[in-house]
């Protein structure tokens, strides 16, 4: 039974003048797994981003349309953005830890949102790092600098710190696309057991990791949803042409 | 063919010879101010009260006067400094007119003489606010001055913070002020740093704008309303009026020594900015 | 084997965010939004006090020296060569020439040495060896105007005393000691504006068959003329606004200096020697002095400025 967690009706973006999303409708299922695809440019990050508001700190963008997060409108005047961000976390595409030790990289997000107990942080920091299977290859080092680690540990320690701050969805950017072969085959399997408890949308390059982890797919093409199903249907049955070649290589 | 090779060398040989002047000037400087003034460097130098106008005694109460001086022009311009460049690097439009005026401001004041920033901390501070020859007057009107050096070096430190950090905190649900003050300051704190360092540098040799503002008394200030006199006025006086050169090398000694220091510190803060360094 | 067993973060203790008071207020902020606003609000006050600070040094300056300017009529206060304050006679002349006559003889020296050095330090020493040189102009840099006055006056001005003639408190003495304090400034940003200049440049005229010295007079030097002249410029400022090192080694006579082994006085040091005493007229004329000092420093920033904007379209 899949449950509506998201849903973004007649997304528009500007860049200035140009416009990089033409209206997109997006059903987004809770505790799934959502993979955006397409070629460069067609605005897959721009889309994800509008879902966290991160957009309009571009100067000069501007969005129209409406996304819900359970019933409540996410583009009202009265809604708080930084609540928002708290609900859903992002994963980009480059691990950016932050210039802190371990620890402190997973504890900033309770941090700032009132956890001062250093018991509890130390709880949650150790629950956040099991959950994104970090935890044995850190637990000795906590205090070290988080730079120091690989970059498919950094990755998973910027996913770690993400959920230290419990959100309800997470949208992940290109994770995969700065690691090799063993570090996102590690990702993928985790990304399969975080979705028992998050909502994850994820921007894919890669067709394969597409049909591998996720339930349903969406394929943009130069601003416009294109198509959008489930993943089994989508890539065995694709209903437009467009999409079939560019899921058979195809395209352009 | 040949005569342009002897050319090139002959050029090539006046650059080395310019570069050696320059290292030899500043080696006589230092290296005759130590040689004189190390000898009148002892513990009672430095913390021996000065007697008859600095010819008998220590310089104490003028090493007090300049830490006194330093620090409370830090604590006005450091906040003020760290502030606008915060205002102009997170918050401010690059073109926006205020933002084009805040940079012209701090460019103008930066080439403005110490001399025309004493006439200002004359009239305003010490006659128009009635704070006369004080720690108060001098240390506000120094603080003007190393206030672009601040913002400047602020503005950079903290334009050189990774635009994915911003991103990824405030992606974690943190306000745009946690995000500058727990992630980005921290990361701009070495370029901050130096920045302070320098200003500390620039007001222990400040001596024309502190002469109108903070007065030549030799007593120890007690208060902030005090007068004071810093190590770079008595130096001045000391060698102007001939009260005693023995003095006044020991003092340029220690000015020299201090400056030296600073020098050091600047460079190591600068060095730990680079990506591995400023790890903790 | 779930490894997800037992460490459920959606579920027990660990939802703690929704003990929170702040995410019971659901959507809406609650007071943290007004700090945000209140702390934004002071950052930009924080920024506006440069522009007050210049915005209160003119008007304070300006209102200071500029009726007495008037009352003595400016031609007469800027060209008359008399400043006898016991006589009630406030002629700069001497003092605007005493800057003039310092600042031209100190650049005429310190000019070519800084910017052969810096060419030097950008082209020509070994790696090592440049940033060596780079860190001692630093320290140069660093040195405080009261220390180079006091060597001027037990170094420079003796030997000129007994060597050349004279008290030895001269043109000579200053141009010396001010020439060595804006060496750094000319140094580091002709060396600057040397080490921008694209490779390309260099390696297209060596290409051509063109030696090393032939290529940095013929395209090095011409592609970073803008920065070495906003060098000179900034060095130009430094000097007219110098004070204490040029007070302790030009003597201060207000005659105007016949030869270079003559005193002087500048705009400068008259503010400084004088500003102990003055009252009344004189102190108006004391802050006249330094209202011109302004005006002419501002007049160069703005030179500088635009020469930047300049230097930046013919790179374009
Ligand atoms: N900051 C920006 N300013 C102007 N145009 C932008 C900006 N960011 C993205 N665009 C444009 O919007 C369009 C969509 O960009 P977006 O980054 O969403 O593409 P994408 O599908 O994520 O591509 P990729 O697979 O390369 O990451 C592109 O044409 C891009 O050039
Ligand atoms: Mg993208």
């Amino acid at each position: 039974m899949d449950n509506l967690k998201l849903k973004s009706e007649s997304i528009k973006v500007y860049y200035k003048d140009f416009q990089a999303l033409h209206g997109v409708y997006m059903n987004i299922q809770a505790n799934r797994v959502t993979a955006l695809i397409g070629p460069s440019g067609c605005g897959k990050s721009t889309f994800l981003r509008t879902i966290n508001r991160l957009n309009e700190l571009i100067a000069g963008t501007r969005t129209e349309g409406q996304i819900y997060l359970d019933d409540k409108p996410i583009y009202d005047k009265d809604l708080d953005v930084v609540e928002l961000r708290k609900e859903i976390g992002m994963v980009f595409q480059k691990p950016s830890v932050f210039p802190m030790s371990i620890y402190e990289n997973v504890a900033y997000g309770p941090r700032i949102h009132g956890i001062k107990k250093r018991s509890q942080l130390s709880e949650i920091v150790e629950k956040s790092l099991k959950a994104a299977n970090l935890w044995n290859e850190v637990n000795d080092r906590l205090n070290s600098p988080a730079a120091r680690l690989s970059g498919g540990q950094q990755q998973r320690l910027v996913i770690a710190r993400v959920l230290a701050v419990e959100p309800q969805v997470i949208l992940m950017d290109e994770p995969a696309s700065a690691l090799d072969p063993i570090s996102t085959s590690r990702l993928e399997e985790l990304i399969s057991e975080l979705k028992k408890h998050y909502t994850i949308v994820i921007v894919t390059h890669n067709m394969q990791q597409a049909a591998r982890i996720s339930d349903y797919t969406g394929f943009f093409l130069n601003g416009d949803l294109v198509e959008f199903n489930r993943t089994d249907e989508l890539f065995v049955n694709p209903r437009d042409k467009r999409t079939e070649d560019y899921i058979t290589g195809r395209f352009g | 063919m040949l005569n342009s090779n002897i050319q090139d060398r002959v050029i090539r040989g006046l650059m080395w010879l310019s570069g050696l002047l320059v290292v030899a000037i500043l080696f006589i400087i230092i290296a005759y101010i130590s040689l004189k003034g190390i000898s009148a460097i002892n513990l009672d130098f430095i913390f021996d009260l000065p007697h008859r106008a600095g010819k008998e005694g220590g310089i104490f109460s003028t090493i007090i006067s300049t830490i006194y001086l330093t620090l409370a022009s830090l604590i006005i311009a450091v906040p003020l400094g760290v502030g606008s460049a915060i205002h102009l690097e997170e918050y401010a439009r690059r073109d926006s007119f205020f933002a084009r005026l805040v940079n012209l401001a701090a460019e103008t004041l930066a080439g403005i003489p110490s001399i025309v920033f004493g006439l200002f901390g004359f009239v305003f501070f010490v006659i128009y606010l009635n704070l006369g020859w004080s720690v108060l007057s001098g240390s506000l009107t120094m603080a003007i001055m190393i206030l672009p050096t601040i913002t400047r070096t602020s503005q950079e430190a903290i334009l050189s913070v990774p635009a994915e950090y911003r991103e990824n905190s405030l992606a974690l649900g943190a306000s745009k002020w946690q995000t500058i003050s727990k992630v980005v300051l921290p990361s701009a704190l070495p370029g901050i740093i130096t920045g302070v360092i320098l200003s500390i540098g620039r007001a222990i040799g400040e001596t024309a704008a502190l002469i109108l503002t903070a007065g030549s008394s030799l007593g120890m200030p007690a208060g902030l309303l005090d007068p004071a006199r810093t190590m770079s006025v008595h130096l001045y006086i000391l060698a102007m009026e001939g009260i005693s050169m023995e003095r006044a090398f020991g003092t340029a000694f220690l000015i020299i020594v201090l400056i030296v220091i600073i020098n050091y510190l600047a460079n190591l803060s600068l060095r730990r900015m680079s990506p591995a360094g400023r790890l903790q | 084997m779930d490894k997800y067993a037992g460490n459920s973060l959606t579920a027990g203790a660990l939802r703690y965010r929704s003990e929170s008071p702040k995410k019971a207020g659901g959507w809406l902020g609650s007071g943290s939004r007004q700090m945000e606003t209140g702390i934004e609000f002071l950052l930009k006050l924080s920024a506006f006090i440069g522009i007050l600070a210049i915005i209160l040094i003119s008007l304070f300056i300006f209102a200071q020296g500029v009726p007495l300017i008037f009352k003595i009529g400016w031609l007469d206060f800027i060209f008359s060569l008399k400043w006898s304050p016991s006589q009630g006679s406030y002629g700069i002349g001497a003092m605007l020439v005493g800057t003039l006559v310092l600042t031209i003889s100190s650049l005429a020296w310190a000019v070519p040495l800084g910017i052969s050095t810096a060419v030097f330090m950008a082209e020509i020493a070994p790696a090592r060896i440049g940033s060596i040189l780079g860190r001692m102009i630093e320290l140069l840099a660093g040195i405080p105007s009261v220390v180079f006055g006091f060597f001027g006056l037990i170094i420079v001005v003796p030997f000129i005393r007994n060597y050349l003639g004279g008290n030895g408190m001269s043109v000579l003495a200053g141009a010396i000691i001010l020439g060595i304090m804006i060496l750094p400034t000319i140094i580091s940003i002709s060396r600057d504006s040397i080490l921008a200049v694209p490779k390309e440049y260099k390696e297209g005229s060596l290409a051509l068959g063109a030696t090393h010295m032939q290529s940095i007079k013929g395209v090095i030097l011409p592609a970073a003329k803008s920065g070495i002249i906003t060098a000179v410029i900034l060095g130009m400022g430094r000097a007219i606004g110098e004070t204490m090192a040029v007070v302790m080694v030009t003597g201060n006579s207000t005659m105007i200096p016949g030869s270079m082994l003559d005193p002087l006085r500048t705009m400068t040091s008259n503010i400084v020697l004088e500003m102990g005493y003055a009252a009344g007229d004189h102190q108006a004329a004391l802050f006249a002095t330094g209202a011109v000092l302004f005006v002419f420093i501002v007049i160069l920033n703005l030179v500088v400025s635009l020469s930047i904007k300049e230097g930046k379209n013919y790179a374009e």
